[in-house]
Formats: structure tokens, C-alpha cells, sequence
């Protein structure tokens, strides 16, 4: 059984992101980038798969321009077993990528794809359902625990929703979406990191995989958040509940 | 590679066969607008009621009306839609999918519903509020749909401008949806908050059963690939004893961090909200060390919150854990450490032991009316 895993480069988690001053996007130059969260969690739970012999082969995918091939090679180094990166300049949105992925589906024919469920730059938390839209498969979004039954077919995802925990069966192949929770993605050791750099990836650009990149979007600006006022400290708990009593007016 | 070339090629050839019309935008200056609604114990959720908000907004740029869907089954499905058909005199029209199929909130029967109610009535926009039910939904919806949905609005400029934030908040980024109809959103249901009813709005609207006799028939999206719904199965979902209000509506929020050390200590959270008639939240780090259940976290990952008074104890203040609390009205921030980054948020700080502070605010804080 293959497992793709889906990964994105983002501006890395900690960075204080600035919008640049003509409001057409924020700073990307000089910035730390990493691989987003969320793609660690779901390539780490694909590589636990394939350690307990559930999978033989992790494939990851990433999209974007040349820069993301170092993602592709960090996800190579913690243990995927080899990469495809589709090599495209202009901007990709959720739709765009799960269309590639389905495509992608057509020539790899894994039987589970996991994607995080959202990346940390856009906050969009659409390209798995999407994917699994288009392919008419099962999903399971916002996994917190993923149990694969390798004989029945079958994945059982517990998922986490707004009242706590909702645990879903799914026939493969299904599309699987990561929440925070559901592992500790390893880190990458040096000889794994010497090692990825032997490990194959297959190129791609959109059009050879009939995708045609025609945005139903527009960007009309980015601008910051209103500014909040600045607070004051207060001295003391008497301080504090006649503060909020008789200036705030909120108990 | 011989063979990968060749599966290329074939995928090329085939075309793509999207069962979305694409009517242009333009063409259409008067839509109407669906919300995809959720409801419990016989009345429309909340969250569901900030979504007919923000449709109503549109329907104040030219937009000519609201229609609700409701699905489920049994008696409660049809107390539910009376509530929507009376939940604002904007919704004309409440649509009922009365079925075994739409009991459990799975994607796949859901997404197939939203796609056929826009095949029947061709909406200019579909709206859901962006919960982890809209989420899971709508962009699958959209998929099915071939349009591009947008998460998480906050702001509507006009029927296709809207604005949401990115990067955990620190960006709003508004958007120009030029694609065809649908135009398919999520709402961040803090930004819309539900009008207090008025009891002039008699007018209610008509109460219609979706047509489902097509719902069964395969959806075909591409043609090599074969339609069934029974590949998903919903379990069960685990009941939190819930007294108090829900964190996403709550007029007041206490939230405790790693700094309350275990799941004891966290007791005092939940008495200080209990005494302030507040709800409980919790940072990733709380959750993660398994002092309070997920469902409490508040974040770039959990929940989105707005209350009028939020208070963070022992909370240091990512970004992430900010994502979720910044439009809060009034901040408070009790922490040890002065350098803490949520003291730049807060309206006001105070440096102190919060095993200090909550028993000292217990004890002083007036009883609630």
C-alpha cells in the first residue's frame, strides 16, 4: 500500500510576519521558511504507517517554485521513501493543488493521502476535502488518532470537532487530514539528511499533468490588523476588579 | 517512465467534465443566497444564525434573498425549520432534506446535498459558518462545484469582496471572487453577531422538503471515477458534560495555560469562570498536557473567540494562541513573567502568582446577578 503525503513550504511558525508597505502581500524575502506544521504531523503518521509495515512506500508531494524542493528534501530526510515536486511560479490556491493531487492520484495510485489540515500562511483549511471531492473519496478531516486496518480496507480516524471527539470508519483509499494532536513528527538526523539527497523526485509542472492554473480569486490587498490600544498594568487584584468594574464596565 | 508518459496522455485527453454551469458573474446582478444550516434540540445552531447574518449583509448589496437548508430526521428537523423560518425577515424560504442520511454531519452524504440544492436552485452564494461542520463541508462542496471557497470571513465588502485573516491574524487579506456562481463562503461567526429578535418581524418564510429522489443516482464528477456513498461510516461522538455557556458564544472567557501545572490546578480556572458566568479555554500547551479535553483550546487552531472580557492566567501569548482571542473586547493578562507576550494585547496586566491571584479574585470578586 502507497501513502502520498502532501507538503507545503510557509513562512516558518515563529516569525513575526510585516506586510509589506504597497499592500500586495506580506514579506516573504529574508524570512525564515519551513515546512508547514501540520505537513510534518501528516508525513510523520505516514512514515509511522509504513514502520509498522501498514504501508510500503511514503511519496511526498510538494508545489510551488524551486525553492520548496529544500521542504521536499526535509521531508525526504525524515523518512519518506521518495519525492514529486510540480514546479509552478504563479500562486497556487486549494483548488489548483487538489486538482494536481487528483491527478497525481491517477499515475501514483495511493490508497491514502494525508494532508494537513491547514496551512499556516493562508489559514485555509480546504485542500483535503477538496481532494477527496474530486476523487470521491471518504475523508476524515482533523484526525487526532488514525487506525489503519491494512486487512479490511479500512481506516478509523477520530476526528476533532467543535464538542470534542467524533470517530469516523473510512474505505480506502481515503483522504486524511492532520490535527495537531496527533503525533510528535520526528527530527531529521544527518545521515538522513545526507541520505535524502540520493532519494529520487520526480518533476512535474501543472500543465503536463493538465491543470490549468486560472484563479477564480483575486488579491485586492493585505493589510494589518487594527491596532489594539495600549493596556495598562495594574498593581494589585483590588486594582484590577475596580478597573474592570468601573472603567471597563465589563462585570 | 514510459508508462507514466503515457497515463499524461491519457489524462489529457480526457476532458474536464465539471457538472457546474459556468454562468459568468456579471451576467448576474441579483443572486440569492443559501445558508447551510445546523441545528440541535429543534432549533438552528448559534453559529448557523451568524451565517444568515452575514447572508442578510449580502442581501443589503443587492442580494434579493435567503433560503436556509436544514437536514436530518424526526420531529426535532421540523421544530428546527420553523426557528429558521422566523430567525430573521430576510430568509424567504427554509429548505428541508428530511433523511436518514443527513443524521451524523459526515462530508461526503452533506457535500452531495449542498451540490444538488445548487443544481435546483442555482444561488449566487452559499454560506456556512466556519466551524469544524462548515469546514469539513463546504470546500468539499466546492470541489463538487469546481469553485474556489473562501474560509473564514470576517468582513463583507459587497457581494464579491470580502475580507478574512491570514497568517494566525496578523494579516487581513481582502479577496475579489470572479469565478462563477457559487460563490462559496465560511464565516468566522464572531464577526457576524445575531441580532437580538425583534417581535415586529412576523413575516415568516415558506417551509419547501428538498427533492431527494435524484440523490441516490451516481455523481459523476470525471468520468473514470466511480461514485458510491457508503464509504464512509460515522462511530459515535464522545458527550462533554456541558453546564455553563459554550466557549464560542460566551460573553466571558477564562483561560488557563501550561502555568496551571495539572489538571487539578485547573479547577480554579473553571470556579472563576463558574463565579463570572463565563466559559473555560485553554492554550495548545493545556490541552497537550491532558489538563482539559481539545474542544477547549482557543487559537489559530481551536476556537476563534470574541467575549467582552477575556482573561488569560498563566497564558504566555504565541501567536497562535492569539489568533483566537485578539478581537476580544477587554483583555486581561495575569502572569509571572513581565516580558510575556500577551501583555502587549492586554487591556490590563497584572505581574503576579496566579495561584495567588485567582483564590484573591474568588473571594473579591461580587457575586454574579
Amino acid at each position: 500500500m502507497k501513502i502520498m503525503v502532501a507538503i507545503k513550504r510557509v513562512i516558518d511558525y515563529a516569525v513575526k510576519i510585516r506586510v509589506k508597505p504597497d499592500k500586495s502581500g506580506v514579506v516573504t524575502q529574508n524570512v525564515k521558511m519551513s515546512m508547514n506544521p501540520f505537513c510534518e504531523i501528516a508525513l510523520e503518521e505516514a512514515l509511522r504507517m509504513r514502520e509498522s509495515g501498514l504501508a510500503s512506500e511514503v511519496v511526498a508531494v510538494t508545489m510551488g517554485p524551486s525553492q520548496c524542493l529544500d521542504t521536499l528534501r526535509t521531508g525526504l530526510a525524515m523518512g519518506a521513501d521518495r519525492g514529486i515536486h510540480v514546479d509552478s511560479t504563479s500562486a497556487l490556491h486549494p483548488l489548483h493543488v487538489a486538482k494536481i493531487l487528483m491527478n497525481l492520484v491517477q499515475i501514483e495510485k495511493p490508497s491514502l493521502i494525508i494532508l494537513g489540515k491547514q496551512a499556516i500562511d493562508d489559514d485555509c483549511n480546504q485542500t483535503g476535502q477538496m481532494v477527496a471531492g474530486l476523487l470521491n473519496w471518504p475523508q476524515g478531516t482533523f484526525a487526532s488518532k488514525v487506525v489503519l486496518d491494512k486487512e479490511k480496507e479500512e481506516v478509523t480516524v477520530d476526528r476533532e470537532v467543535d464538542d470534542g471527539i467524533e470517530t469516523v470508519q473510512l474505505k480506502l483509499p481515503a483522504v486524511i487530514t492532520t490535527d495537531l494532536r496527533l503525533n510528535q513528527p520526528r527530527y531529521a538526523t544527518l545521515p538522513n539528511i545526507m541520505k535524502a539527497k540520493s532519494k529520487p523526485i520526480k518533476k512535474f509542472t501543472p500543465q503536463e499533468l493538465n491543470v490549468e492554473i486560472k484563479s477564480d480569486l483575486e488579491i485586492v490587498e493585505v493589510t494589518e490588523p487594527p491596532k489594539r490600544k495600549a493596556g495598562v498594568m495594574v498593581s494589585s487584584v483590588d486594582d484590577l476588579i475596580d478597573k474592570l468594574k468601573n472603567e471597563a464596565k465589563v462585570i | 517512465m514510459a508508462t507514466t508518459r503515457m497515463i499524461l496522455r491519457a489524462i489529457k485527453k480526457r476532458p474536464f467534465l465539471f457538472p457546474a454551469s459556468s454562468h459568468s458573474f456579471s451576467s448576474s446582478r441579483h443572486g440569492s443566497t443559501l445558508v447551510v444550516a445546523e441545528h440541535d434540540s429543534g432549533a438552528v445552531k448559534p453559529h448557523s444564525l451568524s451565517a444568515v447574518t452575514a447572508a442578510t449583509s449580502l442581501a443589503g448589496n443587492g442580494n434579493s434573498s435567503v433560503s436556509v437548508l436544514l437536514a436530518g430526521s424526526g420531529p426535532s428537523l421540523h421544530q428546527a425549520a420553523s426557528h429558521a423560518a422566523s430567525s430573521h425577515p430576510s430568509v424567504s424560504q427554509v429548505l428541508i432534506a428530511d433523511s436518514e442520511k443527513f443524521k451524523s454531519p459526515l462530508a461526503e452524504p452533506w457535500a452531495k446535498l449542498v451540490h444538488l440544492v445548487q443544481q435546483q436552485g442555482g444561488y449566487s452564494h452559499i454560506i456556512a459558518a466556519s466551524n469544524s461542520f462548515g469546514k469539513n463541508i463546504m470546500p468539499r462542496a466546492a470541489a463538487l462545484l469546481d469553485v474556489s471557497p473562501i474560509t473564514d470571513v470576517t468582513g463583507i465588502s459587497d457581494a464579491q469582496t470580502f475580507v478574512r485573516p491570514i497568517y494566525a491574524g496578523n494579516a487581513l487579506c481582502t479577496v475579489r471572487y470572479t469565478g462563477s456562481n457559487p460563490c462559496i463562503l465560511t464565516i468566522r461567526s464572531t464577526s457576524f453577531p445575531v441580532p437580538q429578535k425583534s417581535n415586529d418581524s412576523k413575516a415568516e418564510a415558506s417551509i419547501s422538503q428538498v427533492n431527494l429522489s435524484n440523490f441516490d443516482e451516481a455523481l459523476i464528477i470525471f468520468f473514470w471515477i466511480s461514485a458510491d456513498l457508503n464509504k464512509s461510516r460515522y462511530i459515535y461522538q464522545t458527550s462533554q458534560d456541558d453546564e455553563g455557556p459554550d466557549l464560542g458564544n460566551a460573553r466571558v472567557v477564562i483561560t488557563g495555560g501550561r502555568a496551571l501545572k495539572n489538571a487539578e490546578n485547573f479547577k480554579l480556572i473553571e470556579n472563576l469562570a463558574k463565579k463570572l458566568g463565563g466559559a473555560v479555554g485553554a492554550t495548545r500547551a493545556a490541552v497537550d498536557a491532558g489538563f482539559v479535553p481539545n474542544d477547549l483550546q482557543v487559537g489559530q487552531t481551536g476556537k476563534i473567540v470574541a467575549p467582552e472580557l477575556y482573561m488569560a492566567f498563566g497564558v504566555s501569548g504565541a501567536i497562535q494562541h492569539l489568533a483566537g482571542m485578539r478581537d476580544s473586547k477587554v483583555i486581561v493578562a495575569v502572569n509571572n513573567d513581565a516580558d510575556a507576550p500577551i501583555f502587549q494585547v492586554a487591556d490590563y496586566g497584572l505581574v503576579g502568582d496566579l495561584f495567588e491571584v485567582i483564590p484573591e479574585l474568588l473571594e473579591k470578586l461580587p457575586e454574579k446577578k
